[in-house]
């Protein structure tokens, strides 16, 4: 990267930022006051996408740690939404951040493991954890029902038109948190550690950064935040079974959605998550040609522009909607 | 006796693993990548094979003859054409390149053969079998180690008596002065790569032979592939044949004592492993 490429972006000022979200954010809130069940429905898949591919995209895009069995959280917070509103009789809302708090707890634990592989192999490691909860979750035959999974049973006490708003806000406020919260963690202190440790983690070590408490603060943040998310897949769909909350087509969407989009930008999942569905649409009726699809333009991406989609038209408009990135200071 | 024979399947099946493995660290060891289609790879020179014995009627251990020097060439073109061009732009493109590869092999094979399991005709020898004492061994999976281990050989004495396999090791060690003894590292990289398909062509094939496979299979050979290098400890052949024996142990008593415990036995010694013994049982290679 260039310096010349630094002092020609243009950045919205952060009133024109704030006032901006503010009135996506309201427009995005007063759907369920005009629009059909239907497009509150693919709105939570389509704010449960971008989120997942927020959090994707800090481990990997920000801190450098590729996963590919982020899986792991989605089922556990689906099945830990069920478990907690159905068998523990928590409401079923706050039970969808309970499961956050439980991927979480396991992710501590699980990171022990896992940081002991480097890159490539990380990865794998990332998908033999996924594939033992998947494998567990599936011979609790009694309790989990095994295979063929369970249905939130708590969801029958609300009226379906409420439960379908409330499920729908949820999303927005989960959707717009997972944005908030990358951006918030970029601009901080542990931001410009991340930042340096995916660059060298010899030479962030070497000028002071403590690599392995930041990024085990990333892994379980973003275990935390795909856990959440895994809790509200299920809220807004109501059955689970560990074959599809487990599996790994699940971090097939995050990475499509970020390598396409831009990874390591904020902007990046939004744009990705456009396309995504755009191609998904336009090919529904063509079964498994849309992944193929997908799998191509992303790996194009890599090869061409692996800044992605926002990397193209950041260059083009000379403009960053969420300014992460740092500048020298005589920069303005 | 029922036990004799879980343990001396186990080993076996560890043959067929440590292709698989010995495949995933060949290039890991030379240019520090890991191939996230490698398991996909084995699913496909399964149905290569399959064509190929549907076309030309031959047997599949003729087949390998044909399905080994195809995928050889699929691997200098796939580092030669696509997975060169990321080199030096750190571990993530080849990371993520493989993976999407991953899901286009899967859905590909899906399109053209349906999710329908499907298995290679090797006649007589798929069901023969002969009995010591109590223990009886199926001849294909007898021949599918003892292939395996040829293999091992072969390649050991590649890497360590042949001029090629020098220029392998020298690589792995340092590229840069590699190159300044006139070694091109990139051809390198498309040898190993090439090298790499076609042992798990070797594989894909006995995998055919012992079991049936499905396109959907790839992942979960991966992850074998892995467990096998990792018990093993990275860098070391005869490791990754021990780490494969350990896994399909592991898999085959887990498989006893309750049928849905088969995978989960095998990922948990693996784990196990990492938790106490995180370098492998014998570690060659610095992962750095």
């Amino acid at each position: 990267m260039t310096t010349s490429d630094f002092q020609e972006t243009r950045r919205l000022s952060e009133r024109t930022l704030l006032i901006t979200s503010v009135l996506v954010v309201a427009a995005l809130l007063s759907v369920p006051l005009w629009g059909s069940s239907n497009l509150m429905r693919t709105l939570v898949e389509f704010i449960s996408l971008l989120a997942l591919a927020q959090m994707w995209n800090l481990l990997a895009g920000y801190a450098g740690m590729v996963s590919v069995g982020q899986q792991a959280w989605i089922g556990l917070g689906g099945y830990a939404l069920i478990v907690f509103a159905d068998d523990l009789k928590i409401n079923m809302f706050l039970a969808v951040f309970l499961g956050g708090v439980v991927a979480a707890l396991i992710a501590l634990p699980t990171a022990a493991l896992v940081f002991r592989l480097r890159a490539g192999y990380f990865a794998i490691g990332t998908w033999v954890v996924a594939e033992v909860f998947r494998l567990l979750v599936a011979s609790s035959t009694d309790w989990l029902k095994g295979g063929s999974g369970r249905t939130l049973a708590a969801a029958g006490a609300l009226e379906r038109g409420l439960r379908e708003d409330l499920t729908y806000w949820l999303a927005v406020f989960i959707g717009v948190s997972a944005v908030a919260l990358v951006y918030w963690l970029m601009r901080s202190r542990a931001g410009l550690g991340l930042t340096a440790i995916r660059d060298s983690e010899t030479a962030a070590a070497s000028l002071g950064v403590d690599t392995d408490r930041v990024k085990l603060l990333v892994y379980v943040i973003c275990a935390f935040g795909t856990g959440v998310v895994g809790g509200l897949i299920y809220l807004n769909v109501l059955r689970i079974t560990p074959e599809a909350s487990f599996s790994a087509q699940w971090t097939a969407f995050m990475i499509f959605i970020v390598v396409i989009g831009g990874i390591g930008t904020v902007e990046g999942p939004l744009l990705g998550v456009l396309v995504f569905f755009a191609i998904r649409e336009y090919l529904s009726n063509f079964g498994g040609w849309s992944l193929i699809l997908l799998g191509v333009v992303a790996i194009g991406m890599m090869l061409v522009a692996p800044q992605g989609l926002w990397g193209i038209l950041r260059k083009r408009l000379r403009l960053e909607l969420f300014p992460v990135r740092r500048r020298l200071p005589d920069e303005g | 006796m029922q036990w004799v024979n879980i343990v001396l399947q186990g080993i076996l099946l560890g043959g067929l693993y440590a292709l698989y493995g010995t495949g995933l660290s060949l290039i890991f060891g030379v240019m520090r990548l890991v191939n996230l289609a490698h398991g996909d790879f084995i699913v496909v020179a399964a149905y290569l094979a399959l064509v190929a014995g549907q076309m030309l009627g031959l047997s599949p251990f003729l087949n390998v003859l044909i399905v080994a020097p195809l995928m050889f060439g699929l691997g200098m073109l796939l580092q030669q054409g696509m997975l060169n061009r990321t080199l030096g732009k750190g571990l993530m493109p080849p990371l993520l390149i493989t993976f999407g590869l991953s899901v286009i092999i899967q859905n590909v094979l899906l399109l053209t053969f349906t999710a329908d399991s499907r298995g290679l005709d090797a006649g007589q020898i798929e069901t023969a079998s002969f009995t010591v004492g109590e223990v009886s061994l199926g001849v294909a999976p007898l021949m599918t180690f003892v292939v395996a281990v040829l293999l091992l050989v072969a390649l050991q004495l590649f890497f360590s008596r042949t001029t090629p396999g020098r220029a392998f090791r020298a690589t792995s060690d340092d590229p840069a002065t590699a190159e300044l003894m006139g070694i091109n590292s990139k051809q390198i990289y498309g040898l190993a790569m090439g090298l790499s398909l076609a042992v798990v062509a070797v594989a894909g094939v006995l995998l055919g032979v012992r079991t049936n496979f499905a396109p959907a299979d790839g992942p979960a050979r991966l992850i074998f592939a892995f467990e096998s290098v990792i018990i093993g400890g990275l860098g070391s052949l005869w490791g990754t044949l021990v780490g494969g024996i350990i896994l399909g142990l592991a898999q085959n008593i887990g498989a006893q004592l309750n049928p849905t415990w088969f995978q989960l036995a095998g990922h948990l010694v693996t784990l196990l492993v990492l938790a106490f013994r995180p370098t492998g049982l014998f570690a060659r290679t610095r992962d750095t």
